[in-house]
């Protein structure tokens, strides 16, 4: 059974095209990642989902009615952004007020304590912390047992921590047959959760894959070193120098670093990094871009130096 | 409805947490009793209770252009509005509750006018006549219920914050609300009927005394409805197109 459905959905605000032409089928007991980097659609396509807009052409669909029919958001669980929630309204106020749109709505403590926002109930939401506020917003999506929660970067601007009682909790409600549809720009967030990546950029669907194919793609590492000459490298996405280091984006730095040895190069001061999602993007699909500098620009913070490139991601 | 009543405790709530926001609609009517009203209409029971009706339509008119001309601005601002919009109820239970809620206050923001109207003025009324007054509020609330809520959904909340300072005077003083019924400078006399005051204000002195109502500045309170539901109906669709197509 598809829960949500995108067919051909287009999203225009003024002049600028945020969604061209998506599909998008969510199934009955899926977990599904909407991976992206910053302003390549994912928000549109879930406003669209949730009935906040309206598409420009094509169809949006929730259990197989409009979005902005309130009757068909019954069965969803959507969060709110952080910063939204009324800073005098206390913990336990705001998961009532929520409650009370849902017939069957899940006790309040039990919804906190899943959060491990319990012993916050009496707190007034402008006292919290950002993590504490996350946490509360995720809970909210969870009030009027759904059967699918939309989740629109949920653990963006988390410590480890948090993120992992976050993730945790999604785990839970998917494992009791819940369906999920998650936006992220943590290639890494997407791995730990969903089994399915639909992968967003420039407003159009550019994947919709399992996680171990997504990687394949998006999973650049960037290969910087000092050297005069290199030989002819496989996997390579792209070269660029910069101040005198070559950086080489490639798919697979086990490989590229293994026939750098093979093949005898004089390199010195050798470094793996993974890149950020911009990057990796930016070199796949339009390759002939100029360079974005060394350092990732993205809102990805900076990852320790990893010279196990190829595999996953430190995810702490 | 029972959505409708949620809202609006939620929002008294979120009010009701900086009292400061109450206090600004109740403090101006009821320190303009304590100066003017009080030393110079206080002993003449006629003249003291026209004049605490006056300063009950300030009130009125103050508190709805600022809790709805500031807090719909405001609320335009914050995440939190288009979330609610994606709980299964749509935009009309929030609607219906902010103007419950503003009604509340509005409420609340008159007691101290009438509590130093009915002690430290000569200033009567009977029950009947007192009933009749709390349902004129009631009604005269919608102008400027309108009022603000064109306010609020046409600008940006700094906006909104100057111009609701900006007319509630000129409409205070021009609709005569602070010179005894009849008596007030000739011009203002002159121009009072046409203002959204003025209607109001008749309604309520009707309602406590012995005033008959002049057509024309009854025909004008309709005239300024209609015109405020229009530029209201107007801001709020162009707002939420704007935000919510």
């Amino acid at each position: 059974m598809i829960l949500a459905r995108a067919d051909q959905a287009s999203r225009r605000y003024g002049d600028v095209l945020a969604l061209d032409r998506v599909d998008l089928d969510v199934r009955a007991g899926e977990l599904v990642g909407l991976l992206g980097p910053n302003g390549a659609g994912k928000s549109t396509l879930m406003n669209l989902l949730v009935g906040l807009r309206r598409p420009s052409s094509g169809r949006v669909e929730l259990f197989g009615g409009d979005p902005r029919d309130p009757a068909s958001r019954r069965q969803i669980g959507v969060t709110p952004q952080e910063t939204g929630l009324p800073g005098t309204l206390r913990v336990g106020e705001v998961v009532d007020f929520v409650s009370a749109h849902y017939p069957d709505p899940v006790p309040r403590g039990e919804l906190l304590d899943r959060f491990g926002l319990g012993d916050l109930a009496r707190r007034q939401t402008g006292g919290l912390s950002g993590g504490q506020r996350r946490r509360l917003a995720v809970a909210l999506a969870f009030v009027g047992r759904p059967r699918l929660v939309l989740l629109d970067e949920p653990t963006t601007g988390l410590d480890v921590a948090a993120r992992h009682t976050l993730w945790d909790a999604i785990r839970a409600f998917h494992d009791d047959g819940g369906t999920v549809l998650l936006s992220s720009h943590y290639l890494e967030e997407v791995e730990a959760l969903a089994r399915r990546v639909v992968v967003i950029g420039q407003g159009r669907v550019l994947a919709d894959d399992t996680v171990d194919a997504v990687r394949g793609i998006v999973g650049v590492r960037r290969v910087s070193l000092v050297a005069d000459e290199l030989p002819e490298l496989p996997g390579v996405v792209r070269t660029e120098r910069i101040d005198g280091r070559l950086h080489l984006l490639t798919t697979d730095a086990d490989q590229l670093v293994r026939a750098l040895v093979t093949a005898g190069t004089v390199f010195a001061d050798l470094e793996v990094r993974p890149t950020s999602l911009e990057e990796a993007f930016l070199a796949i699909t339009s390759g002939s871009e100029p360079a974005t500098g060394p350092e990732p620009t993205g809102g990805k913070p900076a990852q320790p130096a990893t010279a196990a490139a190829g595999g996953r991601p430190t995810t702490a | 409805m029972q959505l409708a009543l949620v809202h609006a405790r939620y929002q008294l709530l979120e009010i009701i947490r900086i009292p400061v926001a109450i206090f600004g609609s109740a403090f101006f009517p009821a320190a303009a009793m304590i100066f003017f009203v009080v030393p110079f209409a206080g002993d003449d029971p006629v003249g003291a209770t026209f004049a605490t009706a006056s300063m009950v339509t300030f009130s009125v008119m103050s508190a709805n252009i600022f809790q709805y001309g500031v807090g719909v601005a405001e609320d335009r601002d914050q995440p939190w509005n288009p979330y609610t919009r994606t709980l299964p109820a749509g935009p009309a239970p929030r609607f219906a509750g902010r103007v419950l809620a503003g009604l509340a206050l509005t409420y609340l923001s008159l007691i101290p006018v009438v509590v130093i109207g009915a002690t430290l003025t000569a200033a009567r009324i009977s029950p009947a006549a007192f009933l009749l007054a709390v349902g004129t509020v009631a009604v005269i609330s919608v102008p400027f219920t309108l009022m603000g809520l064109a306010i609020g959904y046409s600008l940006p909340s700094k906006a909104a914050i100057v111009v609701a300072q900006v007319v509630f005077l000129p409409l205070a003083f021009g609709g005569g609300l602070l010179s005894a019924p009849g008596e007030a400078p000739g011009f203002i006399e002159t121009i009072a009927p046409f203002l959204p005051t003025r209607g109001a204000v008749e309604l309520i002195w009707a309602a406590v005394g012995d005033y008959p109502i002049q057509p024309l500045s009854l025909v004008m309170l309709g005239v300024w409805v209609v015109l405020l539901a229009t530029l209201a109906g107007w801001a709020y669709r162009r707002d939420d197109g704007r935000r919510f197509s």
